[in-house]
C-alpha cells in the first residue's frame, strides 16, 4: 500500500461562542454572524495530520465541504492546519443537505477519489445530528468506528478507542474505514502564518452538486424553530434539609 | 512620538476600564498566579463592533488566527502581569511558535512576506485580545523596528540579524529617543565614534522599550558631529546591535510606569559601549533616511494598537450599558449613554480608514513610485495621532460610564453628569 488517501469532510457552522437567535419568521436561526469550522471538524484534520507526523504512511489528505460560497474558508483553514488539497461542492440556497444527502455526496468523493480512511466529526454543533459518518459507513459497507478518542494504525490495521458510558472501549478493525471524532482525540493546532500563505497556494476544486448527480432531495421538512423557554427564577433555601426537602417536594429524589 | 503620552493615557485608561467593571461584578483575586487557558475552539466575540468590510482575506485571517492565541491570555493574565511587571514571555513564545514575528519580513529568511497593512491588524488585534499596548508591544518593536534592516541591510547582514529574531530565540528593542531629543530626531546626541573594526557608543537613550528582555538593539547614533554635516538629515547612523547587559559601557534603568507595566521602560546609558563596524546598516551618515522606514511602520502599527485598545473599551462600555440596570431600566436605553458611546464609534471607525490607509500607502510605496514618502510620512503620522485620540475619546467615556455608575470614585460618585 502506497499511503493512506484520507478524506476529511469539514462543515462550516455558526462558530461556537457565539449565540444562536431564532429568527423573525421562526424557520431557522439568523445565520448572519460569525461563523468558523465546526469544531469536532478540527479534530478531524488534525487527527490526519497527526498520523502522518507519526510516522503512518499518508499519502494524501483530502478536505472536502459542501455548503455556501464561504464554506471555501473553512476548507482554507482545513489546509492551513496540513490538509494537501480540497474540494468545495457549492450549494445554492435551497440546495441544503441533510446527513443522508451528504453521506450520499461523500460516498460518491470515496469512490472518485479512492479515498480508504474518513475521519469526520462525530456531529456538526449546528444541526447535531451525529448521523452523517454511520450513514456514510452503512452505504460503504465499511467499518465503523464512533466518537474515537484514540486512534492507531499499522498496516490496514486500525484500532480505535471510544469513551462509552462507563469506561472505554477498544475496537480494532480493517481498513478501508469510517472513523467520527470525539472531544479528546487530541487538540487541535492553531494554523502557523507560513502555513496559512502556503495554503492559500494548495489546490482547491470547485464542484457542484449536479457534477454527483445524486438525489439529493430533502425527507424532512422543518415545522418551527423556537427559542426554549425562559428560564424561571430559583428559589433559596435555608438549609440542606430545606435543600433536600425541596428536591423531594419537586420529585427529584 | 508626539502621540506617546496619549497612547499611554489610552493604555492606562482601558486598563482602568477594564478593572473598574470587572471589580464592580466579580471581585478578581489579584493574588492568585493567573494560568495560561489550554488552547479552546475557534472563538468569537458575541458582538462584533468594528466593521469588517472591505478588509483583505489576508488581513481577515491574521485577525482570526491571532485572535485565537490571544484567547488564551485572559483579562486576569495581563493584570497580573502588569502587578507584576514581568514581561508576557508566553504570548511572544506563541507568537513566534507560529510565525507571527516574521509577518511582514522576507520568505526567504523565515518570515511570511506580507506587509505592514497585515502586520497593523496582527496587533491591533493583540491590542483588543485585553492584552492591550503591553501585550502589543511585547513584540512590536521585532515587527517595525526590523523593516529598515530588512530593506538595508546587506545579504549576509539580513541572514545574520533576522531568521533568529523571526524564531524568537533573539528580541530587539528599538534605540532612537533621546532626553530632550525625542522628537527632534536630527539633533540626537549619542555618538558612534569609528575605533577600528569597531564603533565606541557614547550617550543616553530613554523610553527603549523590551530593551530588559531584548538581546539586540536598532540603534540611531550620531556618527559626524552635527557642527560638520553638510545636509541636516545626514550624520546619524543605524547599527543592528548586540545588546549585551554584562559588556562594559553598558547601564540600564528600569523606569517606573503607572501602565503597560508587563514591558518594561528603560533609560539606557552608553559609556565607550563597544558594537562591531559590520552592524552598520546601510551607509554610514544615512541613518536618518533609513529609520524612516521603520518609523512610519511603527506609526501604523501603533495606530493599530491604539484602535485594539478602543475598540476592547468600547465593546466593555456597550455591554455594561446593556447590563447595569438603573431605575429599573439598562443605562444603555438612556441618551446621555448612548450618544458619547456612538461618537466615540464613529471617530474609532474614521481612525480605522486612517490607520489602513497609511498602512496601504506604506506598503504600496515600495512599487509604486507616485506614492512619495512623504506622503507615506503624513498618512502614517495622521493616523497614529487619529487613532490615539479616538482610543482615548472611547477609553475616557467607557471609563466616565462604568465609574458613574459603581459610584466608584469620590469626585463624581454622587450622581451621573452623562
Amino acid at each position: 500500500m502506497s499511503g493512506l488517501r484520507i478524506l476529511v469532510p469539514v462543515k462550516r457552522v455558526i462558530d461556537y461562542a457565539v449565540k444562536p437567535r431564532v429568527n423573525r419568521t421562526q424557520t431557522g436561526v439568523d445565520t448572519n454572524v460569525k461563523h468558523s469550522m465546526n469544531p469536532f471538524d478540527e479534530l478531524s484534520i488534525e487527527e490526519a495530520v497527526r498520523l502522518r507526523e507519526r510516522k503512518t504512511p499518508v499519502q494524501e489528505i483530502l478536505a472536502f465541504s459542501a455548503g455556501p460560497a464561504k464554506s471555501a474558508d473553512i476548507i482554507r483553514t482545513a489546509m492551513a492546519m496540513g490538509a494537501d488539497r480540497g474540494i468545495h461542492v457549492q450549494c445554492n440556497e435551497g440546495e441544503e443537505l441533510e446527513p443522508l444527502g451528504v453521506a450520499k455526496l461523500l460516498k460518491k468523493v470515496v469512490e472518485g477519489e479512492k479515498s480508504d480512511l474518513v475521519i469526520l466529526g462525530k456531529q456538526s454543533i449546528d444541526d447535531d445530528a451525529a448521523q452523517t459518518g454511520q450513514m456514510l459507513a452503512g452505504l460503504l459497507g465499511w467499518s465503523q468506528a464512533t466518537q474515537a478518542s484514540k486512534v492507531q494504525i499499522e498496516g490496514d490495521s486500525v484500532t480505535v478507542v471510544r469513551e462509552v458510558d462507563g469506561g472505554v472501549e477498544t475496537l480494532k478493525a480493517k481498513l478501508p474505514m469510517v472513523i467520527t471524532t470525539d472531544l479528546r482525540l487530541n487538540e487541535p493546532r492553531y494554523a502557523s502564518l507560513p502555513n496559512i500563505m502556503k495554503a492559500k497556494k494548495k489546490p482547491l476544486e470547485k464542484k457542484t452538486l449536479k457534477d454527483y448527480g445524486l438525489d439529493t432531495a430533502p425527507r424532512l421538512k422543518t415545522v418551527k424553530v423556537t427559542e426554549p423557554p425562559a428560564r424561571k427564577g430559583g428559589v433559596k433555601v435555608d438549609d440542606v434539609d430545606g435543600m433536600i426537602s425541596k428536591l423531594k417536594e419537586l420529585g427529584a429524589l | 512620538m508626539a502621540s506617546k503620552l496619549a497612547l499611554f493615557k489610552a493604555s492606562l485608561l482601558s486598563h482602568i476600564a477594564c478593572r473598574s467593571v470587572h471589580r464592580s461584578q466579580i471581585q478578581l483575586p489579584c493574588h492568585v498566579p493567573v494560568t495560561i487557558a489550554q488552547r479552546g475552539f475557534a472563538v468569537s466575540s458575541r458582538r462584533r463592533l468594528m466593521e469588517m468590510s472591505g478588509f483583505t482575506t489576508e488581513q481577515m485571517d491574521v485577525r482570526e488566527a491571532v485572535s485565537k492565541i490571544c484567547s488564551k491570555y485572559p483579562d486576569e493574565y495581563w493584570a497580573e502581569h502588569d502587578e507584576s511587571g514581568v514581561y508576557p514571555h508566553e504570548l511572544h513564545a506563541d507568537l513566534a511558535k507560529d510565525g507571527w514575528i516574521g509577518i511582514a519580513l522576507p520568505e526567504e529568511l523565515g518570515g511570511a512576506g506580507l506587509g505592514i497593512s497585515e502586520a497593523t491588524m496582527m496587533l491591533h488585534t493583540i491590542a483588543e485580545s485585553g492584552a492591550g499596548i503591553a501585550g502589543a508591544q511585547s513584540i512590536h518593536a521585532n515587527v517595525y523596528a526590523t523593516q529598515p534592516v530588512a530593506k538595508f541591510a546587506t545579504p549576509e547582514q539580513r541572514h545574520r540579524m533576522l531568521p533568529k529574531l523571526i524564531a524568537g530565540e533573539t528580541r530587539t528593542c528599538f534605540g532612537v529617543t533621546e532626553p530632550n531629543t525625542g522628537l527632534e530626531t536630527l539633533k540626537l546626541k549619542t555618538t558612534a565614534r569609528k575605533d577600528g573594526d569597531s564603533y565606541l557608543v557614547s550617550g543616553q537613550k530613554i523610553w527603549i522599550s523590551s530593551a530588559q528582555v531584548a538581546t539586540k538593539m536598532v540603534l540611531l547614533a550620531r556618527t559626524t558631529p552635527l557642527e560638520e554635516v553638510k545636509k541636516p538629515s545626514e550624520g546619524l547612523s543605524l547599527f543592528f546591535v548586540d545588546l549585551d547587559k554584562s559588556a562594559p559601557g553598558l547601564e540600564l534603568k528600569r523606569i517606573k510606569k503607572m501602565g503597560g507595566r508587563a514591558i518594561d521602560a528603560n533609560e539606557i546609558f552608553f559609556d565607550n559601549f563597544k558594537i562591531s563596524a559590520d552592524t552598520l546598516i546601510g551607509k554610514e551618515g544615512q541613518g536618518f533616511k533609513i529609520v524612516l522606514h521603520g518609523m512610519n511602520a511603527e506609526r501604523c502599527l501603533l495606530a493599530g494598537e491604539a484602535l485594539g485598545i478602543g475598540y476592547a473599551a468600547l465593546k466593555r462600555a456597550a455591554n455594561y450599558a446593556n447590563e447595569r440596570v438603573v431605575f429599573g431600566r439598562p443605562i444603555g436605553m438612556n441618551q446621555g449613554i448612548q450618544h458619547p458611546l456612538a461618537s466615540a464609534y464613529m471617530h474609532l471607525e474614521a481612525a480605522k480608514l486612517a490607520t489602513y490607509h497609511a498602512a496601504r500607502l506604506y506598503d504600496s510605496s515600495t512599487e509604486d513610485p507616485t506614492i512619495t514618502q512623504h506622503a507615506v510620512g503624513i498618512a502614517c503620522n495622521s493616523a497614529k495621532y487619529l487613532a490615539a485620540e479616538a482610543a482615548f475619546a472611547a477609553c475616557e467615556r467607557a471609563v466616565s460610564g462604568s465609574v458613574l455608575c459603581c459610584g466608584g470614585r469620590p469626585e463624581i460618585g454622587c450622581g451621573c453628569l452623562d
